[in-house]
């Protein structure tokens, strides 16, 4: 059982090393260790099994997009970010929600109150949304959006924004991460039980690939599993497993694997322990692309080639010292850069407490541009690869993977397994683990619980100004008063119709959208046919 | 005073509002049982309302909440407002999260205890908890 703690204390050891998820380090890894048969184990970049990257050149070819994750206050002070990150270089855009959106509430409701532009920006409408990304060309740029329970009205809203600016669906590209299962286990933001939302999510699926073939319908998400407390296997096995739950369900919905598996795309936490990350990444591309292929039966390589975005763990930031934390981003981005990551964000060192600064952001960029252009990593594909050590976390990762896998399998499957919260108690037992080891100092965390700075300045960090709580009601009232009632109450209706059926929902939900339905009306119908969820929570 | 048979803690462990990060809410709530303490975790998305319904209801001793959204500055003093208004002002109100150095001294103003910020160790929190909880057993002649 995983409340044991994982290392004894230092003075007691002999020689036991692990990885910060315990996985036993040897004192020497040499030819001994080789994989036994590394070209099909192995093999090249941008070929069967893929472990090496999804791409023959990797950064050679093109370098992975810098986008930054922001979002906070209305969509004026987002749309400012926007822009200040683009003009200092990134290559991408991320939006963050506030926790209103997040939950399917306007800002309006009684249950947003002293929550909105708190953790990201207030979207209510497609007004909003227009805001959001004015003087942002959508057939210029990709865009991620982190929104989950209602991924499918955010996904209406960009669309109809790249319409009025004249760039039809299939021109536009980006990502949405819809990931619903990893919300029951982990990042805990849901709007219906389990089965409508995953109903929804094979909805986007279906009509993505339809649709919008630049569109990543899915980012299906390891981060905020690890936040939440996992090991890096947990991570590893249980984001797999969600993405080939999403691909059995879409395989049932009757679509073809190769005509939606090249758009599935994932999200990966970058931790601090440097070598157990990068063996992840590599784990996760070789089982992936041998699943897809001999359970799944995808055909073509696209199908088979695990692409992803990598954020630096927020958890491993600290309130102590966060200069230091500049130290760990560069460290954290350097692993998944070095486990070839196709998207890369990096967080700032104040966002221990809050969301960054301007000045902070600014330095977390400039963290990846110095590994892009300064430090000669991106000049060959997998570097590490072939190296004793790495290849063996690899292939231990993988096999940590496999026995994960066969757990929940045992269960029932995913779905099963998270309502007999399996993956939920592994993570509160691993998280509980993990802080034991820092309280007794078994585990070290500069500025924390060793190399303690007596007196500390205070870091200046971001506010939200609470009049912007104000300033969105306002502009939501403003929506309601200029549109047409009676068309939004027809759209509503004929979404709940379409609910109730087992038809598509983007249409009947970008109708309601152009109709300036808003995002909690919206939900609130489709609540009233497939009703709400309550966890019962383990700890 | 007489050696009674000692009182058991009782300590409501809640998440307030949106905000879904409950990683370190069941750590505490695991540690406050580990030592021994009667725990009741309320689990996510709490109203003010409910959540004072649950620490008077439930007898507590100490509510702990736990919040990482930004909404402090409006939950929780709507929570200890509504201790007071139904007579319940001498539970140990504490918080943790993310909650910044400049916001602290007006929490304390209204009536919290102790505000445990990122880097807080588990053994310090669980020994004000006990502590507060004890003297409040005092105070009652328990």
């Amino acid at each position: 059982m995983a409340t044991e703690p994982r290392q004894r204390p230092l003075e007691e050891r002999e020689d036991e090393r692990t990885t910060m998820s315990g996985q036993p380090i040897g004192p020497l890894y040499g030819p001994e260790n080789a994989p036994a048969e590394p070209e099909e184990s192995i093999g090249k970049p941008g070929e069967y099994p893929f472990t090496r990257g999804p791409y023959e050149s990797m950064y050679r070819g093109r370098l992975w997009t810098m986008r930054q994750f922001a979002g906070f206050g209305t969509v004026e002070e987002t749309n400012e970010r926007f822009h200040y990150l683009l003009d200092h270089g990134q290559t991408g855009l991320s939006t963050a929600f506030d926790m209103p959106t997040l939950m399917g509430y306007d800002s309006d409701h009684e249950r947003s109150l002293g929550e909105v532009g708190r953790e990201g920006v207030a979207v209510d409408s497609l007004d909003d949304m227009e805001q959001l990304f004015e003087g942002i060309p959508l057939g210029g740029v990709t865009t991620s959006m982190t929104i989950n329970a209602p991924a499918a009205i955010l996904l209406a809203f960009y669309v109809l924004v790249g319409e009025k600016q004249g760039v039809p669906a299939e021109q536009l590209g980006g990502t949405i991460q819809t990931d619903i299962l990893k919300e029951y286990i982990a990042q805990k933001e849901w709007c219906f039980p389990i089965e409508p939302a995953m109903r929804l999510v094979t909805d986007m699926i279906e009509w993505c690939s339809q649709q919008m073939p630049r569109w990543h319908p899915v980012s299906i998400s390891g981060y905020h599993i690890r936040e939440a407390g996992s090991t890096a296997q947990q991570e590893l096995a249980f984001t797999l497993k969600d993405g080939f739950t999403y691909v059995e369900r879409a395989l049932e919905r009757g679509l073809d694997i190769d005509d939606f598996a090249p758009r599935l795309s994932f999200f990966f936490n970058a931790h601090i322990d440097f070598f157990e990350e990068i063996a992840k990444y590599r784990a996760a591309r070789r089982i992936w692309a041998r699943e897809l292929r001999d359970t799944y039966g995808a055909k073509r390589e696209e199908s088979m080639r695990l692409r992803f975005h990598a954020q630096t763990a927020g958890v491993s930031l600290t309130a102590q010292q966060p200069l230091n934390n500049v130290v760990r981003t560069s460290l954290e981005a350097l692993a998944a850069v070095l486990g070839g990551t196709q998207s890369l964000h990096t967080n700032s060192c104040d966002e221990a407490l809050a969301l960054p600064t301007e000045e902070a952001v600014r330095v977390a960029l400039r963290t990846q541009q110095v590994i892009a252009f300064e430090s000669g990593v991106a000049n060959t594909p997998d570097p590490l690869g072939g190296s004793w050590f790495v290849e063996k976390l690899t292939d231990e990762i993988e096999r940590a993977a496999y026995e994960y896998f066969a757990r929940i399998d045992e269960l029932g499957g995913m779905v099963e397994a998270i309502r007999r919260n399996f993956p939920q108690r592994e993570i509160a037992d691993a998280a509980f683990t993990y802080q034991r080891e820092v309280d007794e100092r078994q585990r070290i965390v500069v500025g924390v619980n060793d190399f303690v700075a007596e007196d500390e300045p205070e870091t200046p960090i971001l506010r939200i100004d609470p009049a912007l709580e104000r300033k969105q009601a306002d502009r939501l009232a403003a929506t309601r008063a200029r549109r047409d009632g009676s068309a939004v109450e027809t759209a509503l209706a004929e979404l709940k119709r379409a609910a109730a059926t087992e038809v598509n929902l983007m249409p009947p939900i970008i109708e309601a959208a152009r109709a300036r339905a808003t995002e909690g009306e919206m939900i609130a119908a489709l609540q009233e046919v497939f009703g709400t969820y309550t966890e019962s929570p383990v700890f | 005073m007489e050696a009674a048979i000692a009182r058991k803690i009782r300590v409501v462990v809640a998440k307030p509002g949106l905000d879904g990060h409950d990683r370190g809410a069941k750590i505490i709530a695991r540690a406050l049982r580990d030592a021994g303490m009667e725990v009741i975790y309320t689990g996510l998305h709490q109203t003010p309302e409910q959540i004072a319904e649950t620490v008077i209801q439930e007898d507590a001793d100490a509510v702990g909440l736990s919040i990482l959204s930004g909404a402090h500055m409006t939950l929780v003093p709507r929570v200890v407002e509504l201790l007071k208004a139904q007579g319940v002002e001498d539970v140990l109100v504490t918080v943790g999260g993310t909650i910044p150095a400049e916001d602290i001294p007006e929490l304390k103003e209204l009536g919290v205890a102790a505000v445990f910020t990122p880097g807080s160790g588990t053994d310090e929190i669980v020994d004000f908890i006990r502590s507060g909880a004890e003297e409040r057993h005092e105070r009652e002649g328990a």
